[in-house]
């Protein structure tokens, strides 16, 4: 195992990880704020590359604007999955079961829509114009469009970061999180707030469904795959927690690429197993503070 | 009230199993013979999981895991060892049955809620992984075939029979276990959580003890269900198998013993006739399940029962 081995999956690793983060990001909001966890945020992710495919093969944009396009038309669509459906089954009781359900179920209509609309047949889409090449750095070859994606990401965190953090919607949004009866009584639109929230995570999965389009072939059925992967992630770094999901992801982007590259067959199977130790050893996720345990 | 109601579901249950006692008898076709065992294990798998969700509270999206590790217990004899291993294939898939769900059931009940859920379905997956890539001992997506119990368990209406005698009796086992005392315990840990450790008890001990319950009966299901369709595919683990007990389950009527087995038969029912006539299957069933949680969130059972008791109530009041 040499040593430009070791950087080039490592690089492979970053990839992986940023396209993770952007969707894991966004399960994490919705479930921090709305409480939901949306088991259908890998069709957003699978709506996402398609509209992607078909702004770039259809309406012939650019590839960048067909990405932008992917991520609007993603974001949108989860409005309309929030507002039409989700909204009307907040506050029923035992909640959480049948939110997982009503998510279930959009995976299932989603899959067999993105069936029915673009058939069953795997879809490409080229690397933009610019990317298709590689950087020669030190004698190491690495893929300019692995870059990109790796330097999106980085700046997509430092955004949500700056959001979150330093500006009034990104407070709003993580005041609700922590009590919507106060939020709601200070005069602040809740369900308007989760309905906008449910959106921008929606898009943040489209957006990485459409970067990792030229990566990995587009097909229905991808949704579920993205879905457990990223539920490892936040299992790893913490529901709710956005460094958590960051966190997670690295590990979890960069334990796949190494075994992707030592084990293929396998490799899948080792995702897995990084969620079994985290659980056996600090299951409220590596990133989150330890918590009282009930009995 | 309590009283008459259990008298109408036992009815329901006596007159179901006479039902289904009678299948071969009438001049039914082997095709509906097996729509009926069809109908007998997925009811038992349902009513199986709805112990640990109607009655428990606890939503695990990884039931396939047990019903293929059945099924998988007897193919693999089946297939490696011979024919005459096909019941001590079912005893193995028992036992697996147990030490997987009480190793995998103390990882998932530390979490609780939506986690519990998430991490069974991810445990299903993990599940449906290994067989699906381990191609030289499981015969991955091509799955098993040719699988037939041996001696008089060959006979098609002699297996009807083995396999309607197993599921009224783990039925009537499990229907027993929610009548229980511990049953009442499970109920308190859906409705009230806090207050079980005020009756001496512990939440996740009983959580694990149903968890494990209700993973045999779903295995046992898988063990018949190899010996039905006499071939077994890595399908039968995958997330969509959980789903469509979940299904099941929320049609028939989560609130209700038997509202699964309904549900169960109902699902099995309308496969037959919609599944054949369209490929868009999970569209129609993604529609149903909207449709379910969105507007009669009580199911099939559930509403009928509601409605019974607002017409009796109508009715006591024109009277009076």
């Amino acid at each position: 195992m040499d040593f430009s081995f070791i950087i080039i999956q490592f690089i492979s690793g970053l990839t992986m990880a940023t396209l993770l983060f952007l969707v894991a990001s966004g399960l994490t909001l919705i479930f921090g704020v709305g409480n939901v966890f949306n088991f259908a945020h890998g069709s957003f992710y699978m709506l996402g590359a398609y509209f992607a495919y078909e702004a770039v093969s259809s309406l012939h944009t650019n590839f960048w604007v067909g990405i932008l396009i992917a991520a609007g038309g993603a974001g949108l669509a989860g409005i309309l999955a929030e507002s039409l459906f989700l909204k009307r089954i907040y506050g029923r009781s035992e909640e959480g079961g049948f939110q997982l359900l009503l998510t279930y179920s959009f995976i299932l209509v989603i899959d067999d829509l993105v069936k029915i609309i673009w058939g069953t047949e795997y879809k490409s889409l080229l690397r933009p114009a610019g990317f298709h090449g590689s950087l020669e750095i030190m004698g190491l070859t690495l893929p300019l469009y692995n870059i990109a994606i790796i330097a999106i990401g980085l700046i997509v965190v430092v955004i949500a970061w700056f959001t979150l953090t330093h500006t009034r919607p990104g407070r709003v949004a993580r005041a609700t999180a922590l009590d919507r009866e106060t939020m709601a009584a200070m005069g602040v639109n809740v369900p308007l707030t989760m309905t906008l929230v449910f959106g921008i995570a929606t898009a943040l999965g489209g957006f990485a469904g459409a970067l990792a389009a030229p990566l990995r072939s587009v097909t229905p059925g991808a949704g579920i795959e993205v879905i457990i992967d990223s539920l490892i992630v936040v299992v790893v770094g913490g529901m709710g927690n956005f460094w958590g999901a960051w966190l997670g992801a690295l590990i979890l982007g960069e334990v796949m690429a190494f075994a992707v590259a030592i084990i293929p067959e396998w490799a899948s199977v080792v995702s897995y197993l990084v969620m079994v130790l985290v659980l056996i050893f600090k299951p409220e996720g590596l990133f989150s503070p330890r918590q009282l345990r009930t009995v | 009230m309590e009283y008459r109601k259990s008298i109408g579901s036992t009815a329901f249950a006596v007159i179901a199993a006479l039902g289904f006692a009678v299948v071969p008898l009438a001049h039914t076709s082997g095709y509906q013979i097996m729509l009926a065992s069809h109908i007998l294990v997925w009811g038992l798998f349902a009513v199986s999981f709805n112990m640990l969700w109607g009655v428990t509270g606890m939503l695990s999206f990884g039931q396939a895991l047990y019903y293929g590790l059945g099924a998988y217990s007897v193919g693999l004899f089946v297939k490696h060892v011979g024919a005459g291993w096909f019941v001590p294939g079912m005893l193995v898939g028992l036992v697996l049955s147990v030490v997987i769900s009480l190793l995998i059931g103390l990882l998932v009940i530390r979490v609780g809620g939506v986690f519990f859920t998430v991490l069974t379905l991810a445990f299903g997956q993990l599940a449906w992984q290994i067989t699906f890539r381990w191609y030289h001992f499981t015969g991955g997506d091509d799955g098993i075939q040719g699988i037939i119990a041996p001696g008089i368990l060959s006979d098609r209406i002699v297996y009807y029979y083995f396999t309607l005698a197993i599921v009224l009796v783990s039925i009537w086992l499990l229907r027993r276990l929610s009548q229980s005392p511990m049953g009442v315990l499970l109920r308190c840990v859906r409705q009230n959580p806090a207050r079980v450790p005020f009756l001496g008890q512990s939440v996740r001990m009983s959580q694990l003890r149903i968890y494990v319950v209700s993973c045999f009966f779903a295995t046992l299901a898988g063990t018949l269900m190899a010996g039905v369709d006499n071939s077994i595919h890595t399908d039968m683990l995958y997330w969509t198998t959980s789903g469509e007990v979940i299904l099941m389950s929320v049609l028939g009527g989560i609130g209700q013993f038997f509202g699964p087995f309904v549900g169960a038969g109902a699902i099995i029912v309308i496969q037959d006739i919609v599944g054949a006539r369209t490929e868009y299957w999970p569209l129609f069933i993604g529609i149903l399940m909207m449709v379910i949680v969105l507007l009669f969130p009580r199911g099939v059972v559930g509403e009928f029962q509601a409605l019974r008791t607002k017409l009796a109530s109508d009715m006591g009041h024109a009277g009076g």
